[in-house]
C-alpha cells in the first residue's frame, strides 16, 4: 500500500463509511459523527468495518481492542488504527 | 408488594376473566388495541400524564402526553384513511424508534388495518420477502429509508402508498410517494375507531423459518388480554414506575411490551434512539430515573463488559425490577446484576408466536440463575418426549418445549402458510422449538434450539435464509450456514463456502461477500466469519453435514458420521 498522510486516511474511512453504511446521501457525516452510539452503524456491522480496516492497513486488531467506543468516529478509528500501524 | 403477589395463590382458580374484567371488556365487545392504548387512559383521567420521553443519539429530547398520543394517533388514523387505506390492509412500519413509530402503530390499529413493524436494518431482500408475502398495500418510513424502498418498489405490485413522516422536502417526491410533517397537520380531536374485535388481525411481525422463507405470524387484538397483564405481574408496572423496554418495535418484544403493555396500563415509558453504548444507557436510567428496565441478555454481557466501575458511576438507585428477554440469561448475568445494581434480572422466556410471556421467573419467586422459571398461571408448560410427543414426567430430562394452545395472545396463523402453522401443534400441544427441562421445583431450563435456527442477540437467523443469499454471490460454490460461540450476542453467524473455479478466497473476498450479505439480508445475517472449504463434509446421498460443521465450532462431539461421504 502506498504512503498516506492522515488527511487521507481520514477521508479513505469515511468515505467507505458512507458508501457502505450509510443509504441517505443527506446524512452529513464528519470526522466527529458518532458511528455506533448513533446506530448509522450497528455492533454487528462492526466486523465487516474491522475487516475492512485489517485488509487496508495491513494490520491485526485484538478483539479486546476493537470495541463499540473505539469504533464510534473516523477520529476514533484513525487513533486505533494509529496503535497498530508502523 | 408486587402486582403478583403469590404466585402460589394465583395459580388457583387463574382465568384469563380477570384481565377482561380490569379492561372493562365483555365477550363479544370491540376491543381495540390503538383505543386502548391511548383514548382509554385519557378517560381514566390520564391524559396529562406523560406517556413517552423520547431520547435520539444525539440528547434531543421530546415528550408527549398520553392526550398527546392520543391526538397523534387519531392524525395518522385519518390520514390514512384519507389516502384510501382500510380495515385489514397490511401496513410496514420501517422505521426507527422514532415517536412517529409509536404514534403511527396506534393508528393504523385504529382504522382497523394490520400493523406490520419491520426492523429498519434489513437490508433490500429482506425487506422485499417481507413486503411481497404480505401484499403490504402502505410503508410508513423516513426519508432516510426511501433509497431502499425505491430499489424494491416496482417488484411489489400491491405497494400502493410510500408515506414519509419525516420528509425534509428538499427532496422530490416520487410515484406513490407521500410526505407529511405530523406537526404541521392539525391534530385530529375525533375519529372514528374501526369496531374491531376480539379475532380481528392486529399485527403481523414477522420471524426466521426453518425453511428459510420468513413466516409472517399473524396476532389479533384480543391478545391485549395477556399482554395486559404479563405486564402487570411479570415486568410489574406499577402506576408510578418509569419503564424502558430496550427492544426495537420492529421485533415482538418492541410491540408487546414495548407499546402495548405499558401504555394499556397507563404507564410513562422512555425511548432511546442510538446504538449500544453503556455510558448513555447508564446516563439515560439516571437521567430519566427508570424504574423499570427490560432488556437482553446481550445488552447485560456488553454492560458486563463495560466493568462494575462505570455502572458504579453513575446513580441507578431508580430501579426497582429488573427482566431479561431474546435467549437465555446465564447465571453470571444474574449475580452480576445482584451485585451491581442491587437486584437480579428477571428470565423471561416467550416467542413471536406466543405473543405474550408464557415461562418467568416472578417478581417475589425464588430465582434460580440460569432459570427460565415458571408458567405464567393459566399457561400449561410441559416438557414433551422428542418421540412420543409425551409429557415427561422425570425431572431433569431434556425434551421439546410445549404449551397447551389456548392464551390470549396465541398466533392465529402465518401468513400465507397454513402448512407449516399445522407443523407446529402436535395433539394437544404447540411445539416451541426449542428444547428444555423441568427440575424438581418445577423450574423451566432452557437447552436449545430444536432445529437449525440461530439465535444471535436474541434475534432469530434462518441459516438457510443465509446460505440461499450466499449462493446468489458471483464467485460462491456451495454454502453452509451454522452458528458459532460469541461472549456478548450467545452465537453468531458463521459461514462455511466452497468457491466456483477461477476465484481465489482472501481477506478481500471475505469482506465482500459480509457486505453483500449485510445489505442482502440484515447486518444480523452477516457472517462474522467466512471459512473457505475444498469441500463441504456431505453425506453419501449429497446433503451437506451441517451437524458436523456446528460440532466443530462449538467443539462437540462430532457424533455418527458413518454416512459421511468418502473422496
Amino acid at each position: 500500500m502506498e504512503k498516506m498522510d492522515l488527511d487521507e486516511i481520514k477521508e479513505l474511512v469515511l468515505n467507505y463509511v458512507k458508501n457502505e453504511y450509510l443509504d441517505d446521501e443527506e446524512i452529513d457525516l464528519d470526522y466527529d459523527t458518532p458511528l455506533i452510539s448513533s446506530g448509522y452503524v450497528d455492533s454487528f456491522s462492526m466486523v465487516s468495518l474491522l475487516v475492512f480496516l485489517e485488509n487496508k492497513f495491513k494490520i491485526k486488531i485484538p478483539p479486546s481492542k476493537a470495541t463499540p467506543e473505539a469504533f464510534d468516529s473516523v477520529n476514533k478509528i484513525i487513533a486505533l488504527v494509529d496503535q497498530f500501524t508502523g | 408488594m408486587s402486582n403478583i403477589g403469590s404466585y402460589q395463590k394465583r395459580l388457583l382458580n387463574f382465568n384469563w376473566s380477570l384481565a377482561e374484567k380490569e379492561l372493562e371488556y365483555h365477550d363479544g365487545d370491540i376491543i381495540n388495541i390503538g383505543w386502548y392504548c391511548s383514548d382509554r387512559i385519557c378517560l381514566q383521567g390520564k391524559g396529562d400524564r406523560i406517556a413517552l420521553h423520547f431520547e435520539n443519539f444525539a440528547g434531543k429530547e421530546r415528550k408527549y402526553t398520553f392526550n398527546d398520543i392520543r391526538l397523534a394517533s387519531n392524525t395518522v388514523g385519518t390520514l390514512l384513511t384519507n389516502l384510501g387505506l382500510q380495515n385489514r390492509d397490511r401496513i410496514c412500519l420501517f422505521m426507527d424508534r422514532v415517536p412517529e413509530l409509536y404514534f403511527s402503530f396506534l393508528g393504523i390499529l385504529k382504522i382497523g388495518a394490520v400493523a406490520q413493524p419491520l426492523f429498519s436494518a434489513f437490508g433490500d431482500e429482506s425487506l422485499y420477502v417481507r413486503l411481497e408475502d404480505a401484499q403490504t398495500r402502505a410503508i410508513i418510513t423516513q426519508s432516510k429509508y426511501l433509497p431502499k424502498i425505491r430499489r424494491i418498489r416496482d417488484k411489489l405490485p400491491f405497494l400502493e402508498y410510500i408515506i414519509v413522516l419525516d420528509h425534509t422536502k428538499t427532496k422530490n417526491l416520487e410515484n406513490k410517494e407521500y410526505a407529511f410533517y405530523l406537526e404541521e397537520i392539525p391534530a385530529v380531536e375525533k375519529m372514528e375507531i374501526f369496531p374491531t374485535k376480539s379475532e380481528s388481525p392486529s399485527v403481523l411481525h414477522y420471524t426466521s423459518g426453518t425453511t428459510g422463507q420468513p413466516k409472517g405470524v399473524q396476532h389479533v387484538h384480543y391478545s391485549l388480554i395477556s399482554q395486559y397483564l404479563t405486564t402487570k405481574w411479570v415486568l410489574d408496572l406499577q402506576d408510578d414506575d418509569i419503564y424502558w423496554c430496550t427492544a426495537d418495535p420492529g421485533w415482538v418484544t418492541g410491540t408487546s411490551y414495548g407499546i402495548i403493555g405499558p401504555w394499556s396500563l397507563g404507564i410513562t415509558q422512555c425511548v432511546l434512539d442510538a446504538g449500544f453504548s453503556a455510558q448513555a444507557w447508564y446516563r439515560f436510567i439516571e437521567k430519566y430515573k427508570i424504574s423499570m428496565w427490560y432488556s437482553s441478555p446481550t445488552a447485560i454481557r456488553s454492560l458486563m463488559k463495560a466493568g462494575n466501575e462505570l455502572a458504579m458511576s453513575y446513580d441507578l438507585s431508580s430501579l426497582r425490577h429488573l427482566a431479561s428477554i431474546g435467549e437465555p440469561l446465564n447465571p453470571e448475568a444474574v449475580i452480576w446484576s445482584q451485585r451491581v445494581f442491587g437486584k437480579p434480572f428477571h428470565d423471561t422466556y416467550w416467542q413471536t408466536e406466543t405473543g405474550s410471556i408464557m415461562i418467568s421467573n416472578f417478581p417475589g419467586m425464588k430465582i434460580k440463575p440460569g432459570s427460565m422459571g415458571k408458567p405464567f398461571p393459566g399457561i400449561t408448560g410441559v416438557i414433551l418426549d422428542q418421540e412420543r410427543f409425551e409429557p415427561i414426567k422425570e425431572a431433569g430430562k431434556i425434551g421439546l418445549i410445549a404449551f397447551r394452545p389456548g392464551w390470549p395472545a396465541m398466533m392465529r396463523g402465518y401468513c400465507n402458510n397454513q402448512e407449516i402453522y399445522k407443523k407446529k401443534f402436535v395433539g394437544r400441544w404447540y411445539l416451541t422449538g426449542d428444547k428444555g427441562s423441568i427440575d424438581n421445583e418445577g423450574y423451566f431450563w432452557f437447552v436449545g434450539r430444536d432445529d437449525d435456527i440461530i439465535n444471535t442477540g436474541g434475534h432469530l437467523v434462518s441459516p438457510f435464509e443465509v446460505e440461499s443469499a450466499l449462493l446468489e454471490y458471483p464467485a460462491i460454490g456451495e454454502s453452509a450456514v451454522v452458528s458459532k460461540p460469541d461472549e456478548v450476542n450467545m452465537e453468531v453467524v458463521k459461514a462455511f463456502i466452497t468457491l466456483k473455479p477461477g476465484f481465489l478466497f482472501n481477506s478481500e473476498l471475505e469482506l465482500d461477500i459480509m457486505n453483500f450479505i449485510r445489505k442482502r439480508l440484515s447486518s444480523l445475517a452477516m457472517p462474522q466469519e467466512i471459512e473457505y472449504m475444498d469441500k463441504l463434509p456431505r453425506t453419501r446421498s449429497g446433503k451437506i453435514m451441517r451437524r458436523l460443521l456446528h460440532a466443530k465450532e462449538w467443539g462437540e462431539d462430532i457424533g455418527d458420521i458413518s454416512t459421511l461421504e468418502n473422496d
